[in-house]
């Protein structure tokens, strides 16, 4: 059937054909009482289906599908706390600007606002955490609505849109026509950058000593990464990544400083604050990344390229605003730039200088499994694979030792730093891919809090990797007790932790218990070659800490040290 | 930094063009709570194109906090046009409706005063009267002061609208 001919549909119906449209493979969802006339349309539907063990995951799954694959993510779930307990995935979604669309079924148009059974207000919920939301109150609009909804979530600065649909628009017949077009008076995103602005940027980089580019995850989003390659060459210019930006530009280039900011590499930090120009693009200067505003980048003009309008100048001053979408900005920057032979030998010495002298570090010697070793192992083994990321210092050391050459293979939860999401998140991207091998790096603290999903996985066949970094601890939370609070462990010593291993097996994984340095490569490899999921239990040095660190509010280069380590 | 702070905490007012639809009021407010941003009235009504909405907002704030207001409300998608009309030359009218206490001792007293406003009495009793009036704030708050001492039973204000002078118009051509 052609978009254009009309036939008489229920509202299920239609949706699920809307969805077909969409060229939608894959739901995340989890059904219940309003949502069943969907559910009985899914069941006939060739959409595959993956029924999660909790609505959070499927958000999260959702969401992970989206960032591996470019693709919007569709999640499903029923009214009340069925749509509630998506709300943390979509804040998730949200906050790193992830296209997806949540559909939540809701009670009957004449029973919405009479606290009905399962009744709860989920586009009032979600105003401040969707991009849009709709709540259908005719079945005629859905056709609309989901059209809608996909361009929304998948165009400009990407974000997640929540469709509300009532029962009874689920069972109303319509005439069923999708919409080849839509015209939204209110909502055309910029894409192409203000050629003034453009040639402005070009001045600024030319006459540039010491330029940092500082690249954020709306690179990554906006497919810029060969772009930034040929610019940051073309420059001879050092590449810093956010967490999101990760993948934007190959780690093991020699002008890729990692990761910048709380976290980030001194000589990356060093480079911001020495910079004279600083090339920001799809970054949004989150306070994790500039720490104490007045000191980021005191001495740098600063040229930002951001497709959203609210970024620019948000945070930071701006001298070159360029709103638009990165690729297209950077491809007409980069034919627009003069430079015969790039300026910046002097101030490459200088970062050369500084990455000798204060490498990424961790006590390598002696038998003492550390977390950082085991990471280093992952990166080696399986250099091409996704990896996913749990929120705390699990997250920060596969930032720091996962050295990510890819796009879209560096997956973590950066705005908002949900502990849960890499396990979902690390099914919906092999869901989405499915030839890539997919880990999820993870915590003892932040696997359990979907630890659940290892149902979902066994049952749907998604044999992701799960490296548990096992330190009996909330390791982040520890760390900031140790040095700020004078070690007092309140409640971040996690005593009852239940054997992975045999969890895994209860479910019908694999689970593998590692304790020894020499063991670590074995296990991987292992891991890498069953077609299961698999836990890996790595029972890690119970108190490391990620180094290097700047505490919050101080200038990034003000560096906490301690131990030796610093 | 230091100059940032020096920069005067100025009134704004926006003249904002939203879809005429249910939740449009609901997300531009609850943008404003959850940004710390400092509304001082927000007046909304349906405008010539029944589709469309225009809200007068009026918002305190130096230069950087206007612009993130701006830009914010931009990226909601059912707000078609946002315009800070405060630099240009405008008619701005905002209406009151004040309940004194008035007996027959000092009725005329305040009627007086109602006529030097050209306001209007639009309802009397015998102990109290509504007046009603329209105008600028400052107009408002000046009879305001001068009623105070008869005794303000109640009072309400409906917020400013404005419309910018002659032939210019606030389209959405956003």
């Amino acid at each position: 059937m052609s978009a254009k001919e009309s036939e008489r549909f229920s509202g299920a119906k239609s949706l699920i054909k809307s969805l077909e449209y969409e060229g939608v493979d894959t739901i995340f969802g989890y059904p219940g009482g309003v949502v069943l006339p969907i559910y009985d349309e899914l069941f006939d539907s060739d959409i595959r289906h993956i029924l999660v063990r909790h609505e959070q995951a499927a958000a999260h799954a959702a969401d992970g599908y989206a960032r591996a694959t470019g693709r919007t993510g569709v999640c499903l779930a029923t009214s009340g706390p069925g749509a509630t307990n998506l709300v943390t995935g979509i804040a998730n979604a949200y906050m790193d600007s992830v296209p997806m669309v949540a559909l939540t079924g809701q009670v009957a148009t004449n029973l919405i606002g009479n606290d009905a059974f399962q009744e709860a207000d989920i586009t009032g919920i979600t105003i401040p955490i969707t991009k849009n939301n709709y709540l259908i109150k005719d079945a005629k609009e859905l056709p609309r609505i989901i059209k809608e909804a996909f361009y929304i979530a998948s165009t400009g600065r990407p974000g997640p849109v929540l469709v509300d649909i009532p029962k009874d628009v689920s069972t109303s017949i319509i005439n069923y026509e999708y919409p080849e077009t839509i015209e939204i008076k209110s909502y055309k995103p910029t894409f192409a950058g203000h050629p003034k602005q453009i040639k402005k940027a070009c001045e600024l980089i030319e006459k540039a000593e010491r330029p940092v580019l500082y690249i954020g995850g709306g690179a990554i989003i906006s497919g810029a990464h060969d772009e930034i390659f040929s610019l940051a060459e073309l420059l001879m210019a050092p590449v810093t990544t956010t967490l999101m930006g990760k993948g934007a530009f190959p780690e093991d280039h020699p002008l890729s400083l990692g990761m910048l900011g709380m976290h980030g590499t001194r000589y990356a930090n060093y480079a911001i604050i020495d910079s004279d120009l600083l090339i920001a693009i799809g970054a949004r200067f989150d306070d994790r990344v500039t720490g104490k505003i007045e000191s980021f980048a005191p001495n740098a003009k600063v040229i930002h390229i951001d497709i959203d309008p609210a970024e620019l100048g948000k945070n930071v001053k701006v001298d070159v605003p360029i709103v638009g979408d990165a690729k297209m900005i950077l491809k007409k920057l980069i034919s627009t730039l003069k430079i015969k032979l790039p300026r910046t030998q002097e101030w490459m010495r200088k970062i050369e200088t500084w990455k000798k002298e204060f490498p990424l570090d961790y006590e390598v010697s002696g038998k003492d499994l550390r977390p950082q070793y085991i990471v280093q192992q992952l990166n080696e083994l399986c250099s091409d694979g996704i990896f996913c990321t749990e929120v705390g210092q699990n997250q920060m050391w596969a930032a720091h030792y996962i050295r990510t050459k890819k796009p879209r293979t560096f997956i973590s939860s950066g705005g908002l730093g949900t502990m849960g999401y890499g396990f979902p998140a690390a099914m919906g991207a092999k869901v989405g891919c499915p030839d890539k091998d997919v880990w999820d790096i993870a915590g003892d603290g932040s696997i359990q809090m979907n630890i659940q999903e290892l149902a979902t996985v066994v049952e749907n066949d998604i044999p992701v990797k799960v490296a548990i970094l096992n330190n009996m601890y909330l390791g982040m939370v520890r760390q900031w007790q140790e040095l700020f609070y004078n070690r007092r462990y309140s409640f971040t010593n996690m005593k009852g932790q239940p054997n992975f291993v045999k969890v895994a097996e209860a479910y019908g994984a694999e689970g593998i218990e590692v304790t020894k340095k020499s063991e670590v490569r074995d296990a991987i490899k292992k891991a890498l070659k069953s077609d299961k999921p698999v836990f890996i239990d790595f029972k890690v040095t119970r108190e490391e800490n990620v180094f290097p660190m700047v505490p919050a509010g101080a200038a990034i280069n003000e560096f906490v040290e301690y131990g030796g380590f610093r | 930094m230091a100059e940032e702070a020096g920069k005067a905490l100025n009134s704004h007012t926006l003249s904002v063009l939203v879809e005429n639809k249910p939740g449009v009021l609901t997300r531009v407010a609850s943008l404003y709570a959850r940004r710390g941003y400092n509304i001082d009235s927000l007046t909304v009504g349906v405008t010539e194109n029944p589709t469309i909405s225009r809200m007068t907002i009026v918002v305190h704030g130096d230069e950087n906090v206007i612009e993130q207001v701006t830009k914010q409300l931009n990226k909601l998608i059912d707000v078609i046009k946002v315009v800070d009309i405060s630099p240009q030359e405008s008619v701005d009218r905002e209406l009151a409706l004040i309940k004194v206490s008035a007996d027959a001792s000092n009725r005329s007293e305040i009627i007086q005063i109602v006529d030097i406003f050209r306001a209007k009495i639009i309802d009397v009793s015998p102990k109290s009267l509504i007046i009603e009036t329209t105008g600028s704030g400052d107009k408002i708050d000046a009879l305001e002061e001068l009623m105070r001492p008869f005794g303000i039973k109640e009072m309400v204000r409906t917020g400013k609208v404005a419309l910018v002078r002659g032939v210019k118009l606030t389209q959405f051509d956003k």
